[in-house]
Parts: C-alpha cells; structure tokens; sequence
C-alpha cells in the first residue's frame, strides 16, 4: 500500500468503544446492569473532557454486556458533553427496523447538535435474531435489503420501497429530519470481502473491525475498498480501524489487568459459539505482534501509530473494558488515553 | 497443484492466498456469476482465477470446500466425481440454523458431506483454526514451533495428498482416523480452534 505523506495524517481521529461490560467496584462487587450503563455515561463525560474524538456503544442481547439500546445512552451522553462523536458499534440492522433506526439516530443528532453516527453491521452476535422474531437463515438477506431501505432514508425525503423483510412504505416521510441533511453512517466490516464492496457501493465509511491476527493482513482489504469505489464512481472514505486493548501505567500492570478479564468475557462468549477456551499463548501473542493494544501508553502508542501507518487509516477506536475490570481501572485507562497515548501517536505519525 | 476453491468468503480467501503463495495454481468460486467476486479476486488474492463453482470443482486436482455448511446442496457434485476433496467447513449456528436442518443426528458434518459427494473422496481439514491464524501461521518445513493442521479422512492415500498439500501450505499435517474422527475437530470439540504444534495437537486429541 502507497505510504501517505505527513500532512494526511493531521486528521486522524482516534476513538472509544465499549459494549458495556459490567465493572467490577474497589471491593470487587459486580455493578448491576444499570450501574454499569451509569458507568458508562461517566466514561464517555471524562472522554469528551479529554478531547477523545468519539465514543461508540455496541449493542448486546446477553448478560455480560450492559448495553442493548445504545442510543438511549448515547442520548443520555449527549446532554452532557460538547464534543465527542456519539456512535453505535454496531447497530445490529438486520434485526432492527430501518425506519425507527433512523428515527432513533435523528433524534439522537437534534440532541447532540450533529454529533450522532451510525454504525452499521451484521454483528458477529446473534442473540438479537430470535429475541426480535427473526430467523437466522434470512441472515444475508435481512441485512441485504435493510441497508438498501436504510440508505435510501437518508436522503430525507418520501421513500417507496417493497422487500421481503419488512411492510412496504409508499411515499412515506420520515421524522425527524436533521438540521444537516443527511446522518453521518459508517459500515463495521470484519473481513468478508463482500461486506467491503457493499460498503464501498453505498458510499458509507468503512470501520474495520480488526480483533485478531496481524493488522497487516488487512491491507489488501484497504486496498479492495479503494478499488471498488473507483470502479463504483462513489466517494473513497477515510478508512477506520476498530481494535481491542487495555492501557495502564506500564506494560505489566495493563497485562495483568487485562488477560483475565479477556479471557472471561472471551469464554463466556465462546461457549455458546463452540469455541475453546481463550489460551495465555494466544493473548500474548496478540499483545505482542496481532490486534490487541495493551500496555503502558507508550507501548500502545507505538502500536496504534504503526497500524495507522500500515493501513493507512484514519480513525482508530480502541474497543475498552472486557470482562469484569475495576471501574477505576477504566477511568484510568480513558485518562492515559486521552493525555498521553493520543497525543503521542499524533507526534508519532508526524515524525513518519 | 491446481486448487479449486468453493467459498470466496473470508475462509476462502485466506486459503487461496497461502495456495498461491506455495506457487499453486488457484481457482476460486463464489455462489454466483465470477463477476461478483472478480475485484475482490483481482485485489486480495493476485494471479488466482475467479470462475463459476462448476469449473473450480472440475479444474482442481484439489477441491477446497470453503462455503457456510448449510449451502452444501449448493456444490456441484457431478463436477467433483471422484475427485479429491477437502472439507473446511463448520457448522455454525449463526450462519446454518438448526443443526439437524443440516446435519442428521449422530453424523458428523464431514460424514454428511461425504454422504452427499457420494462419487467424491472427501477429507476434513483446515477447520479447525481460525482464518487469521491459517493467515498468520504458515512456517517452512522444519521450523520450531511450526503450526499442525489434523487431517480425517478414509483413505491412504487421500490422507497422504492432502498431508503433502497442507505442508506446501505451511503446516504439519497430522492424520487423526478415519473421516468419522473429524468429530473432534468440530466447535465444541477439543481439536476446535486448536492452533499448536504437531505435539501440542497430538497430546490434545490422544493421536
């Protein structure tokens, strides 16, 4: 991939994402659902604070994430910041009606002056599927043909549209419309070339959500989405890297804090999934050359900056607070973010 | 060798990019029209072919099955008479549905593809790993620490082709049995997500 002059690099944004995973207090009591979602809407206040560009919520049907509804919080986390980008990570569409979803993210950007973003995606998770009534063998197609609806809402004007997955609207107008005209709406992409070429053909940014393995293997995918939008004639977007990590004041103490804590909430999801339980080994080697950004906020630095590089991108959103950490703990880590690690990857990719 | 790959997917893709880089010739198909996958061919995976799946089944001295369990009636199987197969896939509930939608009680999903090929040589390999470690993990012949991949399959010398197949990849081949002991190699299982050495992934599966 063509490296990119200095200059390209002043506008990186970097980001927070959190699925709300249940913190643990200074006693090690676990915090209830609400407190954890309370929890939340500190982490996000002291993020704004601290210049954090955005924050995005995930949306989970299960009970070791506190976040289903995330823009009922991020409504809650616009009425008391001024800045900060207020994003989902993902909003689960095919599950979802395309209408009371931008109804929802609308609302969302009248509360927040313009700051909401929808991100969309397939989701990795499934329990929203039968919780909603919907059959996983539509899979494909739910999410197929809500993109189409959802993407032609934005235009904010009276939409006719007939599918299989959801009544027909003729001419219907929906509310309300945003004061800029169109919502700002990216696409969560794990690595399914198909996903990418959809994304690429709707024009939405592209947050690729990279949780394993080396950074660099997603180069070439990079590279697909470039190519698709020229042979598409849509607009090529700064493209986002959405990675999992854990910051403390050195090496050892991030590790410790945050090996455990992975490997819980890592099991507690593979068992239902099939998978083996989350080695040492495979941790390690994550933090050390594959996706996972833990360590001191130089280590972490060091890391998000040579991604950005490889990749080329723009947006980095760390994923925060796996497992059942101390809500201390993560207050921390948001501090050494938004003091020291953002601004050294900034001095980091303007010596590049 | 020439490789045939069903499934242009993210398990597809990875395949097709260590069969080339261990100077295979690769063609790959996706469910429908080449065209679809003709970019994402030409960017991710440089010098493979992007073909309909009846010509990667007919053209492969290797076929590799890398498409969602559930699509199995998909494959062309007069295009694989006796040909040599390698089965990649998992049953996935988020993808597949209900199990016994797809696989009957008391099969193991490679019996049940084997049961439907019935005129091909079907063997279970390259599932148990994650595609970004099949990615990341490829070492020469002889390296410490070199990942093995298990191979079940009912004969001989299918379990050897694909064992020679899968070192050019860069791994260890290790045979388990027969296909029916592919069991253990399914999520859920212990060889599932098993990414280790020869003797790590001997001890764990008691081969």
């Amino acid at each position: 991939m063509a490296a990119k002059n200095k200059d390209t690099y002043k506008d990186v944004t970097f980001g927070l994402t959190t699925f709300g995973d249940i913190p643990v207090d200074e006693n090690g009591k676990l915090f209830t659902h609400a407190a954890s979602i309370r929890q939340v809407v500190e982490e996000a206040v002291l993020a704004d604070k601290l210049g954090v560009d955005n924050i995005g919520l995930g949306e989970h049907h299960r009970p070791d994430f506190s976040i289903s509804s995330p823009e009922t919080i991020l409504a809650g986390i616009a009425t008391r910041t001024k800045n900060i980008t207020l994003a989902t990570a993902v909003t689960v569409l095919s599950s979802d009606d395309p209408v009371r979803v931008f109804q929802r993210f609308s609302t969302l950007d009248a509360l927040s002056n313009g700051r909401a973003q929808v991100i969309l995606g397939r989701g990795s998770f499934t329990e929203s599927f039968p919780l909603f009534g919907y059959d996983l063998r539509d899979y494909n197609e739910l999410f197929e043909e809500k993109v189409e609806l959802f993407h032609a809402l934005l235009d904010e004007k009276p939409v006719s549209w007939e599918g299989q997955t959801r009544a027909a609207l003729k001419d219907a107008d929906v509310y309300p419309k945003t004061e800029k005209g169109r919502l700002d709406v990216a696409i969560g992409v794990g690595g399914s070339p198909e996903s990418v070429i959809r994304a690429a053909r709707y024009g939405f940014q592209v947050v690729f959500a990279i949780i394993g393995g080396k950074p660099e293997r997603f180069a070439p995918y990079v590279e697909l989405y470039k190519h698709a939008t020229e042979d598409l004639g849509t607009p090529t977007l700064p493209i986002a890297v959405h990675s999992p990590g854990f910051i403390a004041d050195t090496d050892e103490e991030a590790f410790e804090l945050s090996w455990p804590n992975y490997k819980l909430m890592w099991d507690s999801v593979g068992k239902t999934r099939g998978w083996p339980p989350y080695s040492y080994e495979q941790f390690k080697s994550e933090v050390n050359e594959g996706s996972h950004y833990v360590g001191s906020p130089e280590t972490v630095a060091q890391k998000i900056a040579k991604t950005i590089k490889t990749l080329g991108a723009e947006r980095f959103d760390l994923v925060y607070g796996g497992g059942n950490l101390p809500a201390s703990a993560r207050m921390k880590m948001i501090k050494l973010y938004g003091e020291k690690v953002i601004p050294r990857v900034r001095e980091l990719l303007k010596e590049s | 060798m020439k490789v045939g790959i069903l499934g242009a997917g993210k398990v597809g893709v990875v395949l097709a990019q260590l069969a080339l880089k261990a100077g295979h010739e690769v063609c790959i198909a996706g469910s429908g029209d080449p065209a679809k996958i003709a970019l994402s061919v030409k960017v991710l995976t440089p010098g493979a072919h992007a073909v309909a799946k009846e010509e990667a089944s007919r053209e492969g001295d290797i076929v590799i099955l890398a498409l969602p369990l559930s699509k199995y009636p998909t494959i062309p199987k007069d295009a694989l008479n006796g040909k040599l197969v390698i089965d990649a896939m998992n049953y996935w509930h988020e993808v597949d549905g209900p199990r016994e939608d797809t696989i009957p009680e008391g099969a193991t999903s490679s019996e049940q593809i084997q049961l439907f090929l019935d005129t091909a040589r079907v063997v279970k390999a390259l599932s148990h790993m994650g595609y970004h470690e099949l990615h990341d993990a490829p070492l020469p012949k002889g390296t410490e620490g070199r990942k093995a991949v298990a191979i079940a399959g009912d004969r001989q010398e299918d379990i050897q082709a694909v064992g020679g197949f899968i070192d050019s990849l860069g791994f260890d081949p290790l045979p388990i049995g027969p296909l029916k002991s592919g069991f253990v190699l399914e999520p859920g299982q212990a060889g599932f997500g098993m990414y280790a050495d020869k003797e790590t992934l001997q001890v764990a599966l008691s081969v």
